[in-house]
């Protein structure tokens, strides 16, 4: 099995806050993140995608396609744009990087497991050089 | 659902790569320029991975603020602007980057923080790093 790793960057803003909390523990538990004007990221996502190279094309997974696919799927709903106002599944769920990670594999999972052979394995969002989240699709 | 927060911090140390059991011919052989008297220096790069649930009301596997203050409290405050050979846990131990990578996952296992520590990397330079994982 191979590994291959398709890197795409995004800018979008976002805030954090949860409505059913109060403003003062909104902030008191996200801190600057709960500032309701919000702030921005550049964002870098990294989708891993694994199988066995197609013993004639030696690909596991077209890139051009895969690229595709991110821009499609991802790039074209999230980059930017608000987070919390203009993507639906943040309209009620905080747009941490982790649940960035998870929403942007649940809009490319099935696109990329058509493709024969080829599995979602990870998907990686750095909301800086130092931050970052994954998910690995695990329950 | 499980997802895993990571994080990387920056430490500037010096150390010198030197072994009491061994002569100070084999320690030349062994460690080359990393064995010269006075020691020398890098910037470090800690990168920090945590896994665990997602967690419902907050949207975090684990809050930034409070793992930044467990690593700064037990390993940046710890290692920064320091001679690593002077540290406690060097005296016996050569503070090769395998050594303190091992270190560093020792003091922030023990640390309570959300979640499970999946791994500490620590990097020497750009070109190498090292990495230590829970399961080992």
């Amino acid at each position: 099995m191979v590994e291959l790793t398709r890197r795409a960057t995004f800018s979008a803003a976002h805030y954090y806050w949860n409505e059913a909390w109060s403003a003062e523990k909104n902030e008191q538990v996200f801190g600057r993140c709960a500032n309701r004007n919000g702030h921005g990221h550049n964002y870098t996502l990294e989708v891993t995608v694994s199988g066995e190279p197609d013993p004639v094309t030696g690909f596991v997974i077209d890139l051009k396609w895969l690229k595709d696919v991110i821009e499609s799927e991802v790039m074209k709903a999230y980059d930017h744009r608000h987070l919390n106002l203009e993507v639906p599944e943040f309209a009620h769920t905080n747009p941490t990087t982790e649940n960035i990670a998870i929403a942007a594999w649940k809009r490319m999972e099935s696109a990329v497991n058509a493709a024969k052979g080829a599995r979602l394995s990870r998907v990686r969002v750095y909301e800086t050089p130092e931050i970052f989240a994954e998910y690995r699709g695990e329950k | 659902m499980k997802a895993y927060f990571g994080r990387r911090y920056m430490l500037s140390a010096s150390h010198r790569l030197h072994s009491d059991a061994l002569s100070a011919e084999q320690n030349q052989a062994a460690y080359g320029k990393c064995n010269n008297p006075h020691g020398h220096g890098h910037n470090y790069v800690i990168e920090v991975l945590v896994g665990g649930k997602v967690d419902a009301e907050t949207g975090m596997v684990v809050n930034l603020v409070d793992l930044d203050a467990v690593v700064r409290k037990k390993v940046v405050d710890r290692f920064d602007h320091t001679n690593l050979n002077r540290d406690p846990l060097f005296v016996n131990r050569v503070p090769t980057t395998e050594n303190l990578c091992r270190a560093v996952f020792a003091l922030l296992n023990e640390a309570t923080v959300t979640g499970k520590l999946e791994y500490v990397r620590v990097e020497e330079t750009e070109n190498n790093f090292f990495q230590v994982s829970g399961s080992e």
